[in-house]
């Protein structure tokens, strides 16, 4: 670890060699970029996987040349999907887009980018560490992957994965060798993902340079460092589930499971309780939507209070509210379990704790709201994402009234809405935040700008096609259809005037899901081509105030050459009345009689 | 395979043409001295604007699919319960509706305001304790009402069900449902999962002494059965077919060791609730007006059993019993009148992913008036009758 962790004031410049640069790299800027090109890999995977099941729910039974070509024949006979690769094509959709984009890809990249830049350290706290969790991710998402070619079909019982499912091979061939795959990426990934939080949280709390004290730290660090001890605190509890799962599925145990014929086998479980699972899979389960969604809030945060060019409204507030997530989200996950056969009782205090969580929300919206009042909008990509992902926040956040309250959630519990749900404030909303992110912060990793107007076009196809997926979404999901359904034949037997609604609705979600997936193009060739031939970047493009934009544009081990730089105000004062520029560096020592924020 | 090549192709060609026309672009600002980080203000007006273009259209394609679409199509409730539920859920949905319309507008109504132009300035405004008091009060009241409410109506949906509920268990297997009358006692009879036996009509393995003793000699010869065919000289399986029968010997014989526990300590007094049960692998026929309460039960993963007209939904979970209550208000036939569809029908669907042909396991669901529930009723034979006098003969 010697190499890495530097607290005394001297940067690091040795000659490295393309390995220990590229790949086993420790530097915290490096893995950053590792997260962000893999977790862009598998968002890519994961967003053609939705493609193949998005033509089967638009075009039920319809011959597909693409779906031919991708799945081939056993799986897509004729160009028809089978129905249990469905199954597996959304199982598989929904953990990729999770953990590994959303979760791995997001904070992974970010964090790792932003904790020692925007809090002056020369690196996280232990880069050994921080390359392991790299490299365990890595792996995670190579067996991942690997599941999906196996002959039994990867896991099919949903990214949930409730046994008896997943457990039992009789009930789905997914849940043969595919889920034991499953488990064991799962395994590794949280692993790296437990590297990488407490990585993060001793960083935050002993690295910071002088003058930062928590209460100037940015609102991505505040972000970032709540997400850090959820993570700590659950996801050891889905290691245990995951493990009792894979126990009961090699070992003979039976913790999920109980009195079960399946195939025509009579079984000889006795005294397990699948409820068991899912009370351990939620208490990670919900933390991991906020885990999912804090970093967007944290980077959205950032990007409008610089190119609104005002101080985030409400500062503490904001930590508040990202404190208060945080605590309540170990305490709502039963909402997840309303209909399960949970004690009513206790369905009626997650109803509570649930909706407690609207207050927060709320505070952070309106905050946004009265940052952008008043401000001087310079509209870069990265704003343009982060209006977008306020939107989608307030959008899919009300929705979620209707299914935190268990009376109404009686009606629409696993239907459509709740994918519309939390499609909308979970998934566009974090991958929002990450676009802005990477916008924002791609001069800092590869010292050159992204193309702007391609930026643009990019934003506004995918705010387009997003809501185009996901808002109709609820209305199929209103009228009662399932979730998780091949098809909506079923439909044609009871009530054809739906059917037909769904029917319609299902084409034009399927159409514009195939329209953002080409509007996703856009944005991996920009990033690319800029990479290699954007414009390069100056030292500080978007006038911001945080630290990491006083680093010289080519990367440095250490990130500073000289002494790490001083803090001596909040990273807010922008526009501030007296000031000659319209923003003020964190370095920056106070004016005599200034006051600090 | 051309096509493949020629797609590819293609995909190359595409991204090269595009990569020159980058290429082009950035030697244009080069020239221009135009730099990546410098928004000019007609990029900001453009954006400002297409942000209020955005809202406009947005809240267009909104309002009209509610008026399309209202509540998804989806039927009036037909159960008591859900009229109530119906109102909660319309009233939630016209706060959320509204706190939707308000803050989107504001959002989008500043974005396209207050983008940068020459000579602006932005309004250095940190914090101000009495707006967000405010902002922290009122989402709080409001989420009050809507706990209270939902509190109130999911504590009557999940309270014990009144004396005169009449008991109907559904029982959920891959893929189809069969439901069991509690018959004129109004008591299911008990089960027992060992006791599922298709060949002796006992798919729900309904406990009494016949239906034992019959299990334990059924199993007793599928054991003799196996091992015949593992000790045979002219049968040869592969290793791990033969470890899978030697296993499945051993699970068969501790199954009939603790069938034959029970059978030793069984009372026949528990016979009689089961004597009456009728068990109905057609549609479920509920009488309108009667309160039932549903016992749900899964044979081999959790399955959900989704009323969506009757607003009801409660999952079925292997190893536990589950339960949910309702009344259901409209028949069939008066349903479709109301909505001028001769083909519309009730249904249960499954709503908890449960294996390859989860979108194809439901049960129709008729609501009769009495006299012809009645007379359903009646034709269908008892437990007895179907199982118990055919294994006595």
């Amino acid at each position: 670890m010697g190499a890495t962790v530097s607290h005394d004031d001297h940067g690091h410049h040795h000659e490295e060699g393309f390995i220990s640069k590229y790949i086993f790299s420790m530097d915290h800027k490096m893995i950053a970029k590792q997260f962000l090109v893999t977790g862009m890999m598998m968002g890519v995977l994961g967003m053609m996987l939705s493609i193949f099941f998005r033509i089967q729910l638009g075009w039920p039974g319809e011959e597909s040349t693409v779906l031919n070509m991708f799945l081939g024949d056993d799986w897509a006979p004729n160009g028809i999907l089978d129905r249990n690769m469905y199954l597996g094509l959304v199982t598989i959709h929904g953990t990729l887009m999770v953990f590994f984009v959303l979760t791995a890809g997001l904070s992974g990249t970010f964090s790792n980018l932003l904790i020692p830049l925007q809090l002056g350290a020369r690196d996280m706290a232990s880069g050994f560490l921080n390359m392991l969790s790299y490299w365990m991710f890595f792996i995670s998402t190579c067996l991942m992957t690997i599941s999906l070619f196996v002959e039994s079909g990867p896991a099919m019982a949903g990214w949930t994965v409730y046994p008896p499912l997943s457990a039992l091979e009789e009930a789905v061939p997914g849940s043969g060798l595919g889920m034991t795959l499953w488990l064991m990426s799962m395994a590794i990934f949280i692993a790296s993902s437990l590297l990488g939080s407490l990585n993060y949280i001793v960083t935050v709390l002993n690295l910071r340079t002088k003058g930062m004290k928590m209460t100037r730290m940015p609102l991505t660090i505040w972000a970032f460092f709540v997400t850090a001890i959820l993570g700590v605190l659950s996801f050891p509890v889905l290691l245990s589930a995951a493990l009792l799962l894979l126990m009961d599925r090699t070992m003979g145990t039976n913790f999920y499971l109980s009195d079960i014929i399946v195939g025509g086998e009579m079984m000889d479980y006795t005294g397990g309780s699948p409820l068991l699972f899912e009370h351990l899979f939620w208490f990670l389960g919900h933390p991991e939507v906020y885990i999912v969604l804090l970093p967007a809030l944290g980077i959205t945060s950032e990007i409008i209070a610089t190119n609104s060019r005002k101080p985030i409204f409400g500062y503490r507030a904001m930590i508040g509210s990202i404190l208060a997530i945080g605590f309540l989200s170990f305490i709502v996950w039963g909402h997840h379990m309303f209909l399960t056969g949970m004690n009513p009782f206790l369905g009626g205090v997650f109803v509570f704790t649930t909706l407690l969580i609207a207050i927060p929300s709320a505070v952070k919206v309106f905050n946004y709201l009265t940052t952008i009042w008043k401000g001087n909008i310079v509209y870069t990509p990265g704003m343009l994402f982060s209006i977008g992902l306020v939107s989608t926040f307030i959008t899919g956040g009300v929705t979620g009234i209707i299914l935190a309250d268990s009376a109404l959630d009686i009606t629409v519990h696993d239907t459509y809405f709740v994918v519309a749900h939390f499609h909308v404030v979970m998934g566009l909303s974090a991958i929002f935040g990450m676009f802005a992110g990477v916008y924002h912060w791609f001069p800092k990793m590869y010292g050159r700008m992204m193309n702007t107007k391609m930026g643009y076009f990019h934003f506004w196809t995918t705010l387009i096609s997003g809501y185009g997926v996901f808002f109709p979404m609820h209305f199929v999901g209103i009228a009662g259809a399932p979730r998780r359904y091949y098809d909506y034949s079923v439909y044609d037997l009871f009530d054809k005037a739906q059917y037909e609604m769904i029917l319609d609705l299902n084409v034009l979600i399927s159409i514009f899901a195939i329209l953002g997936a080409f509007a996703q193009g856009v944005f991996i060739f920009n990033f690319f081509y800029s990479i290699w031939f954007g414009q390069k970047a100056v030292q500080n493009p978007w006038k911001s105030n945080t630290l990491e934009w006083t680093t010289p544009v080519e990367h440095v081990h250490g990130n500073w050459p000289g002494p790490r730089p001083e803090v001596h105000r909040w990273p807010y004062d922008y526009s501030k009345p007296g000031a000659e520029e319209d923003f003020i560096p964190q370095i920056v020592p106070l004016a005599e009689g200034e006051e600090d924020h | 395979m051309e096509s493949k090549f020629i797609i590819l192709i293609v995909i190359v060609l595409g991204i090269v043409a595009i990569s020159q026309l980058a290429r082009v672009y950035e030697l244009a600002a080069k020239l221009k001295g135009k730099k990546e980080e410098d928004i000019s203000d007609s990029d900001n007006r453009m954006n400002a604007r297409m942000m209020f273009a955005f809202m406009i259209l947005f809240f267009g394609t909104v309002i009209y699919f509610y008026t399309e679409y209202g509540r998804g199509l989806l039927p009036e409730a037909a159960s008591v319960h859900g009229v109530e539920q119906d109102w909660l859920m319309n009233l939630n949905i016209f706060i959320i509706t509204t706190v939707f319309f308000l803050t989107n507008f504001l959002l989008f109504f500043f974005a396209s305001k207050y983008y940068k132009r020459k000579g602006s300035k932005a309004y250095f405004f940190p914090h101000d304790n009495k707006l967000e008091l405010i902002w922290t009060v009122i989402p709080s009241i409001v989420l009050a009402v809507i706990i209270i409410l939902g509190l109130k109506n999911w504590n009557e949906v999940t309270g014990a069900p009144s004396e005169d509920a009449e008991k109907v268990e559904l029982y959920s297997k891959q893929f189809s449902w069969t439901a069991r009358y509690s018959g004129e006692d109004n008591v299911l009879g008990d089960f027992n999962y060992k006791l599922v036996n298709d060949d002796i009509n006992n798919p729900l393995g309904v406990v009494t002494r016949v239906t034992m003793e019959t299990q334990i000699e059924a199993l007793k010869a599928k054991i003799v059965d196996e091992k015949a065919k593992l000790n045979s000289d002219s049968l040869v399986f592969a290793d791990d077919i033969e470890y899978k029968m030697h296993k499945k010997v051993e699970r068969l014989s501790r199954v009939v060791r603790r069938l034959e526990e029970e059978l030793a300590s069984y009372n026949d007094s528990l016979d009689i609730p089961a004597l009456d049960d009728k068990i109905v692998r057609g549609d479920l026929h509920l009488k309108v007006n009667q309160e039932y309460e549903f016992q749900f039960r899964a044979e081999d993963v959790i399955h959900s059993a989704y009323f969506p007209h009757f607003r009801a939904q409660m999952n079925t979970v292997p190893g536990m019993k589950t339960r949910f209550k309702f009344t259901p208000t409209i028949t069939t036939k008066e349903m479709r009148e109301k909505l001028q569809d001769e083909n519309f029908n009730y249904v249960l669907l499954c709503n908890k992913i449960c294996g390859a042909s989860h979108s194809n396991m439901y049960m129709l669901v008729q609501v009769d008036d009495e006299a012809t529930y009645d007379a359903w009723i009646a034709e269908q034979p008892t437990f007895k009758s179907t199982v118990i006098d055919e294994l006595n003969k």
